[in-house]
């Protein structure tokens, strides 16, 4: 697209590469900035109601839940397990799925047919995150299995993107020519093919971060992935409605940290196709 | 039309291997349950004794490969086993009942997402690169960012709890149809309004609009006649494609409005380790979508007749 468009992309641009960069920040810095122990709690005088102990104070400027912990500190650590959480069911499904994208694309084959034709429909004959709720359900809920299950619906995005990349550079003059000069196989992907492929695999990546901050959110809403008292933003967001009608605050900040870390992954994944695009 | 009754048959026998599969694995989902399943279905207290009886009662003392066999011939007979938690209740009785619900439910959110999108995506690709087309596309990844557990219950908060205008939870009538649906569709009706647009602006250049341009036809006429009959084909495939989402989606909407479908019954069995009622839920959900697919795959067909022929 481009043209009139490329000013405001740039624009949506920044704006998600900054509210990421802050969200990094503070998962990084996550006891140096938390005002509160985030599962300290504080108990409030006895002559508050319920309702009165929820709401934000001076010390807490944006409230406690029911147990008298600091919702401010916990979505601070809430962004720790986003970010590790995201980061390595990229990291994962990213390796996975560009070494067997890689194997049916260049082989092709049988080995494609297989991969391609059967396991790749497989995968996505499953709406991707009732899959993940599958695998959570049976293997138990945890950190772990979240990211096992996450990794799984995750790979195949990385896999018919690297299998198409793969196609389209294999007949290429320079490869063609590595092979002349009696590179293996390994080399040939690696060295020369993968260089290629990178701009539409950090575009994956990206919107990869942001499908997987979402799928954590979303089944540990459901409780089916990280536990309480570990605060993930899906288990405040979960622990936030009993109160919904008396303290919608608890819910309106830990929802609005998710949607800004999606919507900031969205941004840049966009952003990035339209550069590569041009 | 017998072209593309023998394109269907071929989609058809196309879906086999991958039903085979999706049925093998969701057969093979209660033996990655760590531990023993029918002991963590029945509790610390229950004694051996239970534990090898209800073994017994639901083949799962059976060799793996029977056990295999058996679950291919229930499938095929439309018996999916029993509860692990009521053994009276039979899993296909109990997901039937609940069914419609949920088909209800994902069906409101597609015709939400559709009744948005449209009107949008024509606006925005019409307008391209003006201030209304910029808002829109701003507001469409807002709607794909916002996951429906912060959109639900908030809906909920303002149409509910403070204009007291509808509903917050249940199924008893249409009213109550309605937050669910548009929390269900708001993520879809953004990634439609997109795809409208963008197939708005490549119809808008194509030739056949120029020449309809030049016999003076009105630009709505050639928008809504010409541009956006071509330009909704790609829109149905992906809408067969989303409906899984929906379906998926669905899920979490039934536990934020109690909404006693698919989505509360799969959640409640997972709480109750109630494992063969988990696997009938998601082999439903799953076999929906495939055939979902393979209905809009017809869809598509009929809809563009370069295709058909």
């Amino acid at each position: 697209m481009g043209g009139s468009n490329g000013k405001a992309m740039n624009r949506v641009g920044i704006f998600g590469l900054t509210v990421i960069t802050i969200f990094f920040v503070v998962a990084l810095l996550a006891p140096v900035i938390a005002p509160w122990d985030p599962a300290e709690q504080h108990q409030a005088g006895p002559e508050l109601t319920i309702t009165e102990r929820l709401q934000p104070t001076s010390e807490h400027p944006l409230g406690r839940d029911d147990l008298g912990r600091d919702l401010l500190s916990r979505i601070i650590y809430g962004a720790r397990i986003s970010m590790e959480v995201g980061i390595l069911v990229v990291l994962i499904s990213a390796l996975i799925g560009t070494l067997i994208g890689a194997i049916s694309g260049y082989y092709g084959g049988w080995a494609d047919q297989l991969l391609s034709g059967f396991l790749f429909n497989v995968f996505l004959s499953f709406p991707s995150i009732l899959l993940a709720i599958a695998m959570v359900a049976f293997l138990g809920p945890s950190i772990r299995n979240l990211i096992l299950a996450l990794s799984a619906i995750g790979w195949v995005g990385y896999a018919r993107l690297m299998r198409a990349q793969v196609l389209k550079v294999r007949e290429y003059d320079f490869v063609t020519a590595a092979r002349a000069l009696g590179a293996g196989d390994s080399r040939i992907i690696l060295r020369h093919i993968l260089p290629n492929a990178i701009q539409p695999l950090i575009v994956q990546a990206s919107l990869g971060m942001a499908g997987a901050v979402l799928s954590e959110a979303s089944l540990s809403f459901l409780g089916l992935g990280v536990q309480p008292p570990t605060p993930s933003w899906g288990v405040l967001l979960n622990d936030a409605r009993p109160y919904l009608r008396t303290a919608p605050h608890l819910l309106l900040f830990p929802g609005l940290a998710v949607m800004l870390t999606v919507l900031a992954f969205n941004f840049i994944g966009d952003w990035l196709r339209e550069r590569g695009g041009d | 039309m017998s072209s593309l009754l023998l394109h269907f048959c071929k989609r058809l026998l196309l879906a086999v291997p991958v039903v085979w599969a999706v049925v093998t694995l969701v057969f093979l989902l209660i033996h990655i349950v760590p531990g023993d399943p029918v002991r963590n279905a029945l509790g610390e207290n229950a004694t051996e004794a239970q534990v090898i009886e209800l073994k017994r009662k639901l083949g799962l003392d059976l060799p793996l490969s029977r056990q295999y066999l058996e679950y291919w011939g229930g499938v095929v007979r439309g018996d999916l086993g029993a509860s692990l938690v009521n053994p009276a209740d039979r899993v296909l009785e109990k997901v039937l009942a609940r069914y419609p619900a949920t088909l209800e439910l994902a069906l409101a959110g597609l015709m939400v997402a559709i009744l948005i999108s449209i009107p949008l995506g024509v606006l925005a690709g019409r307008r391209r690169g003006s201030w209304i087309d910029n808002t829109i596309s701003v507001v469409a990844l807002l709607g794909i960012s916002t996951p429906g557990f912060v959109l639900g219950p908030l809906a909920i908060y303002l149409f509910s709890i403070k204009l007291d205008l509808l509903p917050v939870s249940g199924r008893y009538g249409p009213e109550y149809l309605v937050l669910p649906a548009v929390t269900l569709g708001a993520a879809l009706a953004a990634i439609l309004t997109r795809m409208v647009r963008s197939s708005v602006i490549e119809e808008l250049g194509a030739d056949y609009v120029r020449t309809a341009r030049a016999k003076g036809l009105s630009e709505s006429r050639i928008v809504f006649r010409h541009a956006l009959r071509n330009g909704l084909i790609p829109v149905v495939t992906i809408i067969g494609l989303q409906f899984g989402v929906l379906l998926a989606g669905a899920i979490i909407t039934e536990t934020i409005f109690s909404w006693p479908g698919l989505g509360r019954l799969t959640i409640d069995a997972i709480n109750s380790r109630d494992y063969p009622m988990v696997q009938g839920c998601i082999l439903t959900i799953a076999l929906t979508y495939i055939l979902a697919n393979l209905l809009t795959d017809l869809a598509y067909r009929l809809l563009d007749p370069r295709i058909r022929s």
